[in-house]
């Protein structure tokens, strides 16, 4: 004889885990690539925020920073493998004369100095985002990303996962040509 | 030719697998001698199909053969011929090969140590393993081919395996993972069996028992590897970075832990049965889970070098197939189990429940912080992203109750414990360890921070209460020295997992308080002094390896004034990949490590050095090998070795929770 509420109670696990297999599942069957992140801001400005330079807690940034050229902004942190295998990728990219706007995420003001100070810094600017404020609005989902952005500040591509020779070239180079 | 020969056996295995899903099972259900026994026979021959196709894959790497494309991407003929070996399981498809090559160990292991096990319970075993290895099969033939060629045009060396994979760690750590995420397939087998039985015993709980844990043994040691690996080739001085890929690993660790411990209550006392199914169903759905993670490219990490939408839809496929399948079954059998033994609120049953409870919980944090930045987007709440901050103070929260339940608890009788009786031995172990806890941060901390002394204090506090457990129980009938003996291995087992806890704990309060981290510009000649060490920058020389070039920093480093060690930090250029890595000089020692990375050269030709002062790192790998030991020792237990006594007490038991089962 089978007991209805022990069978209902022993139906918990499937429940949740059919769940958890739907949401795994949309990203895969809606966007075929699922580093292609879509990010809502595609298309609209940097939204507006002001944050502090990770060198200098007294010199402040706001949204106009990403206005006058088309630029690149990276999110990276000291906790994050990924950035440091992506790290020799972004100082060539500086020395090709490229302008990059680095944003720290979540991260110790003394240890992403450090590693600056180590690495080499490709940033023109270094945002301090201590509390992820600027990466939430960004709909950052984690370092590092790269985002394209315009000369009138409008973001229109944006990358999740690490930089490298291959990806530059097959996706980011052509839409950072062809931006204003 | 040979890679063709090794595509068609892999084929063949596919087949097999697919008979040996098949056949037993019809055997079963019709009580068909000859199918029934089958199963042991396809098993083996699916073993040697499988085998022989790996070992043509490792031998056309050996061979340089670059008409595979697998092995153009993934290896060049500058390598060693070790690292061309282990370049096999370097990226995607040839590790899924290790995968369903392992697999197929674990079931012909199965199949030649089971003979004291009913037939037909075998039979199932080996159908369920069966059908595991057809589905991994065809995803490997259908999606992830190795052998397939890159003919007519093949180039003519190689593009080199990824240079942070060409070491030593890499030989050993993924096979010794795999080894334990398909570990825990076998234990699935075993409940999947049992509940198609609807025999859920005690029997079925001992036959487990050592195959969940020699699954847990290799989980135990290559997530161990792993992070050694970690801290001496990232060059960051960190072993643990909570990556979705260390997660992965990580979660079917903690089921498989909670797992070894139910099951012991299970067979001992026959109460969790349906809870002990639940997590070892749960165990190798977290390794299927992570694999898919980590193949599908869902999550971005450092080690998803390779990702493809269609395989992740194909595992995510075959995940619901099976997880949902045996989770749906479970629904519908666990329902009939009957639990037998009575427990009171104090008791050692009660104990384990905490310790499971725990290890759920922290199960959840890690998958909740794993999968949640992925599901908070679905659910239309933004991104969120989760670090390493949220992970450390929520363990930090976990351990503490863990820690302080795991040292009472095998005080705890079974069934039924008077808590007065308790009263001595506990104000016993609080003041010994206290006295320890100071008296190790009196010689090893320099200073003191809330933190360090609450890890000390949860370390000796296992360590004082193993020690006086094992006291206790040896002095119950004998001498001391006598009931030393007379301790079975079992119990030698469970104070050695408990104590390589305590010095995991230990270790890890001591590098994450006391680490000393230097970032100096250092020009050779110069030299830095901190913590007694000196460091002379000696000289630096060039490097000329089979596949790099490069530049190494030697140091001399004394100790009030004596010379202890000369170390060489290297940095590498691989020239294929044009990839720069960090090959740091470690001088590892009991209490302490010195580490040494070379940064860049600056422009006025002195050196970014960092330089690491990390004491007591070395327990946190020491930690889980004497966990692994104590496991292999429980394998080793006169109880599931002898043969013959135990076969007949085995049907007995059966027999009797049979009949009471019905």
């Amino acid at each position: 004889m089978l007991n209805k509420r022990r069978v209902l109670t022993l139906l918990v696990p499937f429940i949740i885990f059919i769940i958890g297999a739907v949401l795994l599942a949309t990203p895969l069957l809606k966007g075929s690539d699922p580093s292609k992140l879509d990010s809502a801001l595609v298309g609209q400005a940097v939204p507006a925020f002001t944050l502090q330079d990770i060198y200098d807690e007294n010199k402040q940034y706001d949204a106009t920073i990403f206005k006058g050229q088309k630029m690149l902004l990276n999110v990276w942190a000291t906790w994050c493998p990924t950035c440091y295998a992506e790290h020799t990728y972004l100082n060539k990219l500086a020395k090709q004369g490229l302008y990059i706007v680095g944003m720290n995420y979540k991260d110790d003001r003394k240890k992403a100095i450090r590693w600056l100070n180590d690495l080499n810094d490709p940033y023109q600017i270094s945002l301090f985002d201590q509390n992820g404020m600027l990466g939430m609005d960004l709909g950052v989902y984690g370092a590092p990303e790269t985002f394209l952005i315009d000369s009138n500040g409008i973001i229109q591509y944006r990358h999740v996962g690490d930089l490298n020779e291959k990806v530059w070239n097959d996706k980011l180079l052509s839409i950072y040509e062809d931006m204003e | 030719m040979l890679p063709e020969i090794g595509q068609f056996t892999l084929i063949l295995a596919c087949v097999l697998s697919f008979l040996q899903m098949v056949y037993p099972l019809y055997g079963v259900q019709t009580g068909h001698q000859g199918a029934i026994r089958s199963a042991r026979i396809l098993t083996i021959l699916q073993f040697v199909a499988v085998a022989f196709s790996f070992a043509i894959l490792a031998y056309s790497f050996l061979i340089n053969d670059f008409t595979i494309g697998y092995i153009a991407t993934n290896s060049n003929s500058a390598m060693p011929w070790y690292f061309r070996l282990s370049a096999v399981w370097g990226a995607h498809e040839g590790s899924l090969l290790l995968w369903v090559f392992l697999l197929s160990g674990w079931s012909i292991a199965v199949a030649l140590m089971s003979k004291r096990l009913p037939i037909e319970s075998v039979a199932r075993v080996l159908a369920v393993l069966g059908l595991l290895s057809f589905g991994f099969y065809l995803f490997v033939i259908l999606t992830s081919n190795p052998f397939d060629r890159t003919l007519p045009y093949f180039p003519i060396d190689g593009r080199d395996l990824n240079p942070l994979l060409q070491d030593f760690g890499l030989v050993i750590h993924p096979p010794m993972l795999y080894m334990g995420y398909v570990g825990f397939s076998v234990a699935f087998a075993f409940a999947i069996a049992a509940l198609l039985e609807g025999r859920l015993d005690s029997a079925w709980a001992k036959w487990s028992r050592p195959w969940t844990m020699a699954a847990w043994v290799f989980l135990t040691v290559g997530i161990a590897l792993g992070s050694w690996w970690a801290y001496y080739e990232l060059g960051w001085g960190g072993w643990w970075f909570w990556d979705p890929v260390e997660n992965a690993s990580f979660m079917p660790w903690l089921a498989g832990t909670a797992l070894i411990h139910s099951l012991a209550v299970s067979e001992k006392r026959g109460v969790f049965k349906s809870w002990t199914v639940l997590l070892a169903l749960s165990a190798f759905s977290l390794s299927l889970l992570g694999t898919f993670l980590v193949r599908s490219g869902v999550l971005v990490s450092v080690h998803a070098f390779a990702s493809d939408p269609t395989r992740g839809l194909f595992i995510l496929g075959f995940l619901v197939l099976v997880i949902g399948g045996s989770l749906l079954l479970y629904a519908i059998q666990a329902s009939k189990v009957k639990s037998r033994g009575r427990y009171e609120l104090a008791s050692r049953e009660s104990m384990l429940l905490i310790n499971n409870i725990l290890l759920i919980a922290a199960l959840i944090v890690v998958l909740l912080g794993t999968l949640l930045p992925l599901v908070h987007k679905e659910i239309g709440l933004g991104s969120i992203s989760i670090g390493e901050p949220f992970f450390n103070r929520m363990f930090t929260i976990l351990i503490v109750p863990f820690a302080l339940f795991l040292g009472v608890g095998s005080l705890f009788r079974w069934k039924r414990q008077q808590l007065n009786d308790l009263k001595k031995p506990l104000s016993l172990i609080l003041i010994l360890s206290v006295l320890s806890t100071v008296a190790f941060l009196f010689i090893f901390a320099p200073f003191l921070t809330w933190l360090a002394v609450l890890g000390t204090f949860l370390g000796f506090w296992i360590i004082v209460a193993v020690v006086y457990e094992i006291y206790l129980r040896s002095t119950h009938r004998h001498a001391f020295s006598k009931g030393l003996m007379k301790l079975g291995n079992s119990h030698w087992a469970m104070s050695l997992g408990h104590l390589g806890l305590a010095v995991i704990i230990i270790g890890i309060t001591m590098t994450q308080n006391f680490s000393i981290e230097k970032d100096v510009k250092l020009a050779v000649g110069d030299h830095i002094t901190f913590e007694h060490y000196d460091f002379h920058f000696d000289q630096v020389d060039a490097l000329n390896g089979p596949n790099y070039t490069g530049t190494v920093g030697i140091f001399t480093v004394k100790q009030d004034q004596k010379q202890i060690a000369v170390m060489k930090a290297e940095k590498r250029l691989y020239t294929v990949q044009r990839m720069p890595m960090t090959e740091a000089a470690i001088d590892a020692g009991i209490t302490r490590d010195l580490y040494i990375a070379m940064g860049e050269q600056l422009p006025d030709g002195a050196w970014a050095v960092r330089i690491y002062y990390k004491p007591f790192i070395r327990w946190i790998w020491l930690g889980p090998l004497i966990m692994a030991f104590g496991g292999i020792l429980m394998m080793c237990d006169r109880r599931y070795r002898s043969k013959k006594e135990n076969a007949d007490q085995d049907t007995i038991t059966a027999d009797k929770e049979g009949t009471q089962n019905a």
